[in-house]
C-alpha cells in the first residue's frame, strides 16, 4: 500500500441556506485517502457524512446548498475549482459512488443492461456488442449468476442484493481512481450484507482503488476499514488506524461510538447508549460540539473548540484532554 | 401479455353494457320522450305513432330486449330528422372529427409536455410562474368562450384565417387550437408535478454520479419515467377531446360528431342521440384499451403482472 | 402559494353579492326587450352610453342585468349539484369505504367505469328526455361529480377505518350505519369541503358548457352560457354580447381554481393528486 494521497480534503465546508436559518452540515472537515486502501467515515446520521461524500462528487442540491470554503484535492488538483463540464468527465471515471438504497437507485424503467451501457460508453466508444459483452464480464465480477440473462432484466425482476452488486457493477465500470460507498449494506438484508462487504473488499484489492466507505456501524468499520475518522456534528473529531482506534479509542464520542455497538463493547455484555441529542447544525454551540454530552468536559471544552492533538502513530483526535500527552 | 389484453377487452365491454343500460334507463325515465318531441298541436294518434316509431311501446323490459337485439345487429336506431339509419349517420361524420382530434392531442403533446419540462427545471422562479398562469387560464376559460374569441381576433378583426366549416389547412388552425387548449395545460401540470417528483429520484442522482450530461439526465431518464402519469391518463384525455369536439365543431360549423350531437340536442332528436352515446362509448373503450396497452409496453413493471 | 389570493377572494364575494342582490342592483329587468334599444355598445365604445353600462344584445336587454341574473343561476346550479352529486358521492364514499367487501368492489366498478366514460353526453339526453330546466340540469351536473367524490372519500375511509375510536366504538356495540354517521363522517367533512371548492369550477363550466349547447335552463332566463351563445350569430358587429359573458365565467372560474389550490394546499396536502 503506498502512501501517495489520492484524495485530499483540506477545510470543506458545506451549508444550506435555508428560509428558516443556515444548516452547516460539514464544518471545516480534513481527510486524506490512501492509494489502495479503505477510510471509514462513521458518525451518527446527521452528522455530515452523505453530504461531505455529495460534496465531493458536486452533486448538492443547487438551490440550497453551496461549498463554502475548502478544497478537494484528487490526484493533486482541487476539483472543487473546475466546471460542471469537467466535473462530469471526472464523475463515473474517476470518483463513482455506490448509494444507499438499491431499490431506488436504479431506473424502474431500464434494463440492467441498459443501464450498464451508458455507463461503459462513456468511456469507450465501442460498438454495442463489445459493450454488452464488457457488460455481462462486469456482472460476473460483482458475482451475479447467470449474467447473460439478468443483461435484459428489469430492476424490479431483482432482489435488494442483486440490485446492489449491479450498482457496484456501474460504479466500477469506469475504473475509479476513488470510489464512495454511503452506507451500501445499510438497507440490504443481514445475512446479504456481509457477502457484499466481501465482495467489496475482493474488487477494491483487485483494482488498487480507494475507498471511502460511510457507515453508521462501527461493527462494519472493524471489519472493512483500514483507516477510519468519525465524524460528529459536522467535523472529524478523530482519525487514525482502525486496530489502533479500537484498542485505544482517544475521543469520548468515539469511546461511546464502540461501547455502544455489541459485538466490540466490553466483555461485561454491558451496551451503553449516549444520552443527550446531537446539536441542531443551525445552531452550534461555540466550543467542543460533543461537550453538552461529554462526561468529562470543563469549562473550556465548552467555550473554545479543541485543536487536533497527536494521539498515536497517524492517529489525531480533536480534544482537549489530549493535550500535553 | 395476452392474459393483460384478454381482461382488459373483457371490462370493457362490461362498461359498454353498463354504459347501454344507462342510456337505455336515462331515456325513459320521465314518462315518455315522445312527449317531448311532439309539436304542440299534435293529435293522440300522431302520438302513438311516434311512439310506435320509437319503439317506445311495451313494457320496459320488452323495451330493453328489443334494443339489445337490435344493438347487437348493428341496428342502433334511426334518426328522426335525417330519416337514416343512426349508425350511417354517425359513420359518415366520424372522419371529421378524427381529422382534428389527433391535430389538438399532437398540439397538447408539443407545447404542454416541454412546458411542463421547463416549469419543473426552473421551479419557483419566472419561467414556471409564467407557465403556471398560462396553464391555470387555460383550465379556466371555457372553451366555446374560447373558441369565439379567437374567431373574433383572427376572423373578424384580423381576417387572417376562416370562421368556421372544413376546408384547407387554415380551416384547422382555430378549431384545433380551441380544442387543445384545455388538455394542454393539463398535460402541462401533469408533467411539472411528476418531473417534480422524478428530479428527486435516488436514480436521477445516479445518473448524475455515471458522469452523464444534464440534458441525457433530464430527457431520458427523468422524463420516461415523468411521463408514466401521463400515459395512464391518455385515455382520459382522448375521451375528453372526444366530448369537447362537441363545443369546438359547434363553434366553428365543422361538420363531424360533435355537431352531430349537438344537432341532436337541439332537434330533440332521441334516437340518434341514443346512438351516438353508445357508439362515442365504443370510440372511447376502444382507445382506451390500446392506450393500455402501449402503458404496459412503456412500464416494464405491469408487463410481469 | 404561501399567500393569500386576495384578488381571487375578492373576485368571489363580488359575484357572490351580485348573485344575491341582483334584483336590487339592476336598473332593468333581464328579460324586458325594448328592441328599439338593440345591440348598444358599452358604455366606453363610440355610441354606448351611461344607460346600458355593457350595453344591449339583439332584443334590447340590458347586458348587465342580464350578468346579475345570470350570476344567480351559476350560484344556484352550482350549490344545488354540488350538494346533490358531492352528496351522493360522499355516502357512496363512506359505505364502499367502511363496509368494504362485495359492497365496496361493486361500488368502485361503478366509479370506475363512470371515470371512463364522459358524463357530458348523459347530461345532453338528460335535456332531451327530461326536457331542459333546473331540475335536469343539476341532476346532469350531478352525474360528472360523484365519481370523483365518491374515490376520494373512500380513500379517507380506509385510512380511518383502522383508528382507534372506531374500534372503541364497535367494542361499545354500535352499529354499523351508526358508526358510519356518528363517527366517520365528521372526519371525512373537512376533505369533502375541500373537493367541493376544487369542483365548483368545474360545475360553472360544466353549467355553461350545457346552457350554450341548449341544454340548460331554457329562455329567456340569463344564464352565462346561453347569452354567449346568443351573441355568436353579431360577434361581427356586437362583440360585447357575447365576450363579456364568457369573461365573467373565466374570471369566476379562475378566481375559484386559484382559491380552491390554495385552499387545498394549506388543508390537505394529500389531496394534491387530484
Amino acid at each position: 500500500m503506498s502512501s501517495e494521497n489520492v484524495l485530499e480534503i483540506r477545510d470543506l465546508a458545506t451549508y444550506f441556506f435555508l428560509r428558516r436559518g443556515v444548516v452547516k452540515a460539514v464544518d471545516g472537515v480534513s481527510l486524506s485517502l490512501r492509494r489502495g486502501e479503505i477510510l471509514g467515515l462513521v458518525g451518527e446520521s446527521g452528522c455530515g457524512k452523505s453530504v461531505t461524500a455529495l460534496s465531493i462528487m458536486r452533486l448538492l442540491p443547487r438551490s440550497t446548498a453551496r461549498t463554502v470554503r475548502g478544497e478537494v484535492c484528487l490526484g493533486g488538483e482541487n476539483i472543487l475549482a473546475r466546471s460542471q463540464r469537467e466535473m462530469r468527465e471526472i464523475r463515473g471515471r474517476r470518483i463513482s459512488m455506490i448509494l444507499q438504497d438499491p431499490q431506488t437507485s436504479l431506473n424502474p424503467v431500464f434494463s440492467v443492461g441498459e443501464q450498464l451501457r451508458e455507463a461503459i460508453f462513456k468511456r469507450t466508444r465501442q460498438r454495442k456488442a463489445e459493450i454488452m459483452k464488457e457488460a455481462v464480464g462486469l456482472l460476473r465480477r460483482v458475482e451475479i449468476a447467470a449474467p447473460d440473462q439478468r443483461i435484459g432484466q428489469f430492476p424490479h425482476q431483482l432482489s435488494g442484493g442483486m440490485k446492489q452488486r449491479v450498482v457496484g457493477a456501474i460504479s466500477i465500470s469506469g475504473q475509479p481512481e476513488v470510489l464512495i460507498a454511503d452506507e451500501p449494506t445499510t438497507a440490504l438484508d443481514a445475512t446479504i450484507q456481509l457477502q457484499y462487504l466481501k465482495l467489496l473488499k475482493r474488487l477494491q484489492s483487485e483494482t488498487d482503488m480507494a475507498i471511502l466507505f460511510i457507515t453508521h456501524d462501527f461493527g462494519v468499520v472493524a471489519r472493512m476499514c483500514n483507516r477510519v475518522a468519525v465524524m460528529y456534528a459536522g467535523r472529524i473529531v478523530e482519525c487514525g488506524p482502525v486496530a489502533q482506534i479500537l484498542e485505544r479509542p482517544s475521543h469520548p464520542y468515539t469511546q461511546a461510538l464502540i461501547a455502544s455497538v455489541p459485538k466490540l463493547a466490553d466483555a461485561t455484555g454491558k451496551l451503553t447508549t449516549i444520552d443527550g441529542q446531537p446539536p441542531s447544525l443551525m445552531n452550534l454551540p461555540p466550543g467542543c460540539r460533543f461537550a453538552p454530552r461529554c462526561a468529562h468536559a470543563d469549562p473550556r471544552c465548552r467555550s473554545i473548540y479543541p485543536s487536533t492533538f497527536t494521539a498515536g502513530v497517524d492517529h489525531t483526535a480533536d480534544c482537549w484532554r489530549l493535550e500535553g500527552q | 401479455m395476452s392474459g393483460f389484453i384478454a381482461r382488459r377487452l373483457l371490462q370493457g365491454l362490461v362498461v359498454l353494457v353498463l354504459v347501454a343500460t344507462v342510456v337505455f334507463f336515462l331515456g325513459r325515465l320521465t314518462g315518455n320522450p315522445a312527449d317531448l318531441m311532439l309539436p304542440e298541436d299534435a293529435t293522440a294518434e300522431d302520438r302513438q305513432r311516434l311512439i310506435e316509431a320509437l319503439g317506445l311501446d311495451g313494457s320496459l323490459f320488452k323495451q330493453f330486449v328489443a334494443f339489445i337485439s337490435s344493438a347487437l345487429k348493428g341496428d342502433l336506431g334511426t334518426s328522426l330528422r335525417m330519416r337514416q339509419p343512426a349508425i350511417d349517420v354517425f359513420l359518415s361524420r366520424l372522419p371529421n372529427t378524427l381529422a382534428i382530434i389527433p391535430w389538438a392531442l399532437l398540439l397538447a403533446m408539443v407545447v404542454g409536455i416541454p412546458l411542463g419540462v421547463v416549469a419543473a427545471l426552473h421551479r419557483g422562479r419566472l419561467l414556471d410562474r409564467a407557465a403556471g398562469t398560462i396553464a391555470v387560464l387555460g383550465i379556466a376559460t371555457p372553451s366555446f368562450w374560447l373558441g369565439i374569441v379567437l374567431i373574433f381576433l383572427f376572423s373578424v378583426e384580423l381576417g387572417w384565417l376562416p370562421s368556421g366549416r372544413m376546408g384547407g389547412p387554415e380551416h384547422y388552425v382555430l378549431p384545433v387550437i380551441t380544442l387543445g387548449a384545455f388538455l394542454t395545460a393539463g398535460f402541462m401540470r401533469l408533467t411539472r408535478s411528476s418531473m417534480l417528483e422524478v428530479l428527486e429520484s435516488e436514480y436521477v442522482k445516479l445518473a448524475r454520479i455515471k458522469g452523464l450530461s444534464e440534458s441525457v439526465v433530464i430527457w431520458k431518464h427523468c422524463l420516461r419515467n415523468a411521463l408514466i402519469p401521463v400515459l395512464t391518463l391518455w385515455g382520459v384525455f382522448v375521451g375528453n377531446l372526444i366530448t369537447g369536439a362537441i363545443v369546438t365543431e359547434t363553434v366553428f360549423a365543422w361538420p363531424g360528431v360533435g355537431r352531430l350531437t349537438y344537432e341532436a340536442v337541439i332537434y330533440r332528436d332521441f334516437p340518434l342521440l341514443q346512438a351516438i352515446i353508445i357508439l362515442k362509448a365504443i370510440l372511447i373503450l376502444t382507445i382506451n384499451l390500446v392506450v393500455d396497452i402501449l402503458y404496459a409496453y412503456v412500464d416494464p413493471r405491469i408487463r410481469v403482472n | 402559494m404561501r399567500s393569500t389570493p386576495w384578488i381571487c377572494i375578492l373576485v368571489i364575494v363580488t359575484m357572490v353579492f351580485m348573485a344575491v342582490f341582483a334584483p336590487l342592483l339592476t336598473p332593468y329587468s333581464p328579460i324586458d326587450q325594448t328592441l328599439r334599444d338593440k345591440l348598444l355598445p358599452p358604455f366606453w365604445l363610440e355610441g354606448g352610453s351611461m344607460k346600458y353600462l355593457l350595453g344591449t344584445d339583439a332584443f334590447g336587454r340590458d347586458i348587465l342585468s342580464r350578468l346579475l341574473y345570470g350570476a344567480r343561476v351559476s350560484l344556484i346550479v352550482a350549490t344545488l349539484a354540488l350538494t346533490a352529486g358531492g352528496g351522493v358521492g360522499l355516502v357512496i364514499g363512506i359505505v364502499a369505504g367502511y363496509l368494504g367487501g362485495t359492497v365496496e368492489s361493486i361500488l368502485m366498478r361503478l366509479v370506475d367505469a363512470a371515470f371512463t366514460f364522459p358524463a357530458i353526453l348523459f347530461a345532453l339526453l338528460l335535456a332531451v328526455t327530461m326536457g331542459q330546466g333546473l331540475g335536469t340540469l343539476v341532476i346532469a351536473i350531478s352525474l360528472l361529480l360523484w365519481a370523483s367524490f365518491a374515490r376520494v372519500i373512500r380513500g379517507e375511509v380506509l385510512a380511518l377505518k383502522q383508528r382507534d375510536f372506531v374500534a372503541l366504538a364497535k367494542v361499545r356495540g354500535c352499529s354499523e350505519p351508526r358508526i358510519m354517521l356518528t363517527h366517520i363522517l365528521p372526519n371525512v367533512l373537512s376533505t369533502f369541503m375541500v373537493l367541493v371548492t376544487l369542483n365548483i369550477g368545474v360545475v360553472v363550466i360544466a353549467e355553461a358548457s350545457l346552457s350554450f349547447l341548449g341544454a340548460g335552463i331554457p329562455p329567456p332566463t340569463p344564464s352565462w352560457g346561453l347569452m354567449v351563445s346568443e351573441g355568436r350569430g353579431r360577434i361581427a358587429d356586437a362583440w360585447w354580447v357575447s365576450l363579456i359573458p364568457g369573461l365573467a365565467i373565466t374570471a369566476l372560474v379562475l378566481s375559484v381554481n386559484v382559491f380552491g389550490d390554495w385552499l387545498r394546499d394549506r388543508l390537505d396536502p394529500r389531496l394534491r393528486q387530484l
